[in-house]
């Protein structure tokens, strides 16, 4: 298999006296998505916020492309090309969708902010995301519905040319059609050669959208699966904790 | 059309279509300014009805100094309501830069200008202050400020002493307020306004254009110039007659109106077009989506305070210079005029949302309540019940528009 995008070895997290992260570890390849699940509390919240780099490790490797780095703060994560759409949608509802996708890295000329090149470039990622359903890029956020802003949340990580893009639960708050569209969305970003990692707890998404499934359970990485070589079933005895990886995995 | 792009920007279509988006953006809740001008022309309306006096020519001028204070103060202020916070201290703050002026200018001989430098980097230096227990501390912005209007009070009672009232002895700084620019300059204040209006506009397209976008139809912009031609050219030909009741003439703009336009043209333009004005309402909407997205947001928390104490100070000299004097109460009694100006113009005590021209329409609604009703000779308490109904009223109106445009109230 090639090298993956990222690999996590031994990463433990605590916060005082609660080990929320006992020696993990998770791989992503280029192209494909890998989902992660696991019950409320397993702690994949907190290892997702480690790769961003808002709340780091305390200890454990991580490799990016082959290389050991630092995820210490968000910069360095940016840096590096990674891009989390947080559970929370991460948008400023004031702003519209070309001042969202670009916040924080906008364009510049003659230190001036660069509109139109803005515009054009949002456009642009939208469409080659086969977004249709919005009008104008220079519609407001609050102006749009919660399918139209994950697109907005994942158009964003494109256009910032992430290599690794991390969703944190992107349908939980959406409607059918909404999240075949956001699903859609998601295969799309990964045939594009981005290694995705998504977080979900409705496993028929997750066996339409994923590669590999890796299951936390009680901070511990109990099983990384192929999709296809696994089954519903499964997976929901090792996010219960009533299977085991080792022993009956045969 | 440039770009065979199916997704729009807003720019595309006819005039027809510009204006029916114009009227849809209005329907769904975003209606700016609109109101306060709606409250300007209705209570003009009915004050000239009340009060002949009121729609004289020297009163017309006098609206202009009334509201200058104000809308320097609530300019100031939306630096700082932008990111959803307030300066209650921003009042006393201008009064304690204007006790240390005159204490400079009158008592020590200092050169007027570096009185005016060492004013507003007092201003700097309490907003450095107010910034750093906010930003970086994170007191609640209302505890922090409210403590200085208490504390500032006392400091301008230190300054000045108990009841110390010092004159206004530089002309330079009486004549803002008082005195008037000739009638030609007032017409070359107005074309410098169209110029750089054009000129700025010019610049638009032609970047749009580089970037292959679309352009809004050119006419927009002339209509656009248009109305600045004829309402400033109104202004300016009004101000310019004789309004003296004596035989002495006076007459032209009041060389307030161009300082407080281009502090409003330079404000305006970095915070539709820098780095630091778009940070200002990432962090008003949102500032974890801001700082997710690597925005120093305690940096822009600490400027935003910087900038509205610093403005606050030029709001101090307008009033100075209005009054001739300066004593230990100044700037006592305005903050919360201020932030109502600002709140009736529409901008947003929630954040994320207003202009710095909503803030001077605003002043001027404010203003003309007080000059309106000061006219009809009712008690001033008529005045505060007014004033403070127009707040709630402004401030429910922004509420339910949040509401109505999907924003959650927090
Ligand atoms: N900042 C924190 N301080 C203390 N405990 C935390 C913190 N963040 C998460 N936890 C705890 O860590 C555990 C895992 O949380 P989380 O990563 O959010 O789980 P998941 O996202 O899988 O539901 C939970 O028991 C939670 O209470
Ligand atoms: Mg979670």
């Amino acid at each position: 298999m090639d090298m993956p995008v990222i690999e996590l070895t031994g990463v433990t997290k605590s916060f005082g006296p609660v080990d929320v992260l006992k020696g993990v570890g998770l791989s992503a390849y280029a192209g494909k998505v890998t989902a992660l699940v696991g019950d409320n509390g397993a702690g994949k919240s907190t290892l997702i916020k480690g790769l961003a780099g808002v709340q780091p490790y305390d200890s454990g490797e991580i490799k990016f492309a082959g290389n050991v780095v630092n995820l210490h703060t968000p910069r360095d994560a940016s840096l590096l090309g990674i891009e989390v759409v947080y559970q929370d949608l991460a948008l400023c509802e004031n702003l519209d969708i070309v001042q969202n996708m670009f916040l924080g890295r906008e364009d510049m000329k003659h230190g001036t902010l660069y509109e139109g090149v803005m515009e054009r470039e949002a456009a642009k990622t939208l469409q080659g995301l086969s977004v249709r359903t919005v009008k104008s890029v220079r519609q407001k956020v609050s102006s749009l519905s919660g399918g139209q802003r994950q697109t907005v949340a994942i158009a964003r990580s494109v256009l910032r040319n992430a290599k690794l893009v991390i969703l944190d639960e992107p349908t939980a708050a959406l409607g059918v059609a909404q999240t075949e569209q956001v699903l859609h969305l998601v295969r799309r970003l990964a045939d594009a050669g981005v290694a995705v990692i998504i977080i979900s707890h409705n496993l028929v998404d997750i066996f339409k959208v994923a590669d590999y499934i890796s299951v936390l359970y009680l901070g511990q990485m109990v099983a990384s699966l192929e999709t296809t070589k696994t089954n519903n079933a499964d997976v929901v005895g090792y996010i219960t904790g009533s299977k085991t990886y080792i022993g009956d995995n045969s | 059309m440039t770009t065979p792009t199916t997704i729009g920007t807003g720019h595309e279509g006819s005039i027809r279509e510009q204006v029916t988006d114009y009227f849809h953006r209005l329907r769904s809740g975003d209606m700016g300014a609109l109101p306060a001008l709606g409250g300007f022309i209705v209570l003009s309306t009915l004050f000239s009805f009340l009060n002949p006096y009121f729609l004289t020519k020297l009163n017309f001028a006098n609206l202009f100094t009334q509201a200058a204070t104000l809308m320097m103060l609530a300019m100031a202020l939306v630096f700082v309501i932008l990111i959803g916070e307030i300066d209650l201290s921003a009042g006393v703050t201008s009064g304690v830069a204007m006790a240390v002026f005159v204490l400079l200018v009158n008592k020590m001989g200092v050169n007027w200008i570096i009185g005016v430098l060492v004013a507003l980097l007092v201003g700097i230096a309490i907003g450095g202050f107010i910034g750093y227990f906010v930003a970086k501390v994170r007191v609640p912005s209302f505890v922090v400020t409210l403590g200085l209007f208490l504390g500032l009070q006392g400091l301008e009672l230190v300054l000045l002493g108990d009841g110390g009232l010092f004159r206004i002895e530089t002309p330079q700084i009486l004549s803002i307020m008082n005195d008037n620019m000739p009638p030609w300059a007032g017409w070359v204040m107005l074309v410098i306004a169209l110029a750089v209006s054009y000129g700025m506009g010019l610049w638009d397209r032609n970047r749009r254009k580089a970037a292959g976008v679309a352009n809004r139809p050119a006419a927009l912009l002339y209509a656009k110039l248009g109305a600045i031609a004829v309402g400033g050219g109104v202004v300016v030909a009004i101000l310019n007659q004789n309004r003296a009741v004596s035989i002495v003439a006076i007459q032209g703009v009041p060389i307030v109106v161009p300082i407080a336009l281009a502090i409003l043209w330079i404000g305006t333009f970095v915070l539709d077009r820098t780095r630091f004005g778009r940070n200002l309402y990432a962090v008003g909407g949102n500032p974890e989506a801001a700082r997710r997205a690597g925005i120093k947001i305690t940096m822009v928390r600490l400027f935003a305070f910087v900038t509205c104490s610093t403005l606050a100070v030029v709001s101090g000299i307008f009033d100075a210079s209005r009054i001739g004097s300066v004593d230990a109460s100044a700037g006592k009694s305005i903050v919360l005029s201020g932030v109502a100006a600002a709140v009736v113009g529409g901008v947003s005590l929630f954040g994320g949302r207003g202009r710095l021209s909503h803030a001077a329409i605003g002043a001027f609604v404010i203003a003309i309540i007080d000059n309106g009703l000061g006219l009809l000779g009712l008690p001033s308490g008529v005045n505060f019940l007014v004033t403070g109904g127009v707040l709630i009223l402004a401030a429910t109106v922004d509420a339910v528009s949040r509401k109505r445009t999907g924003g959650s109230l927090r």
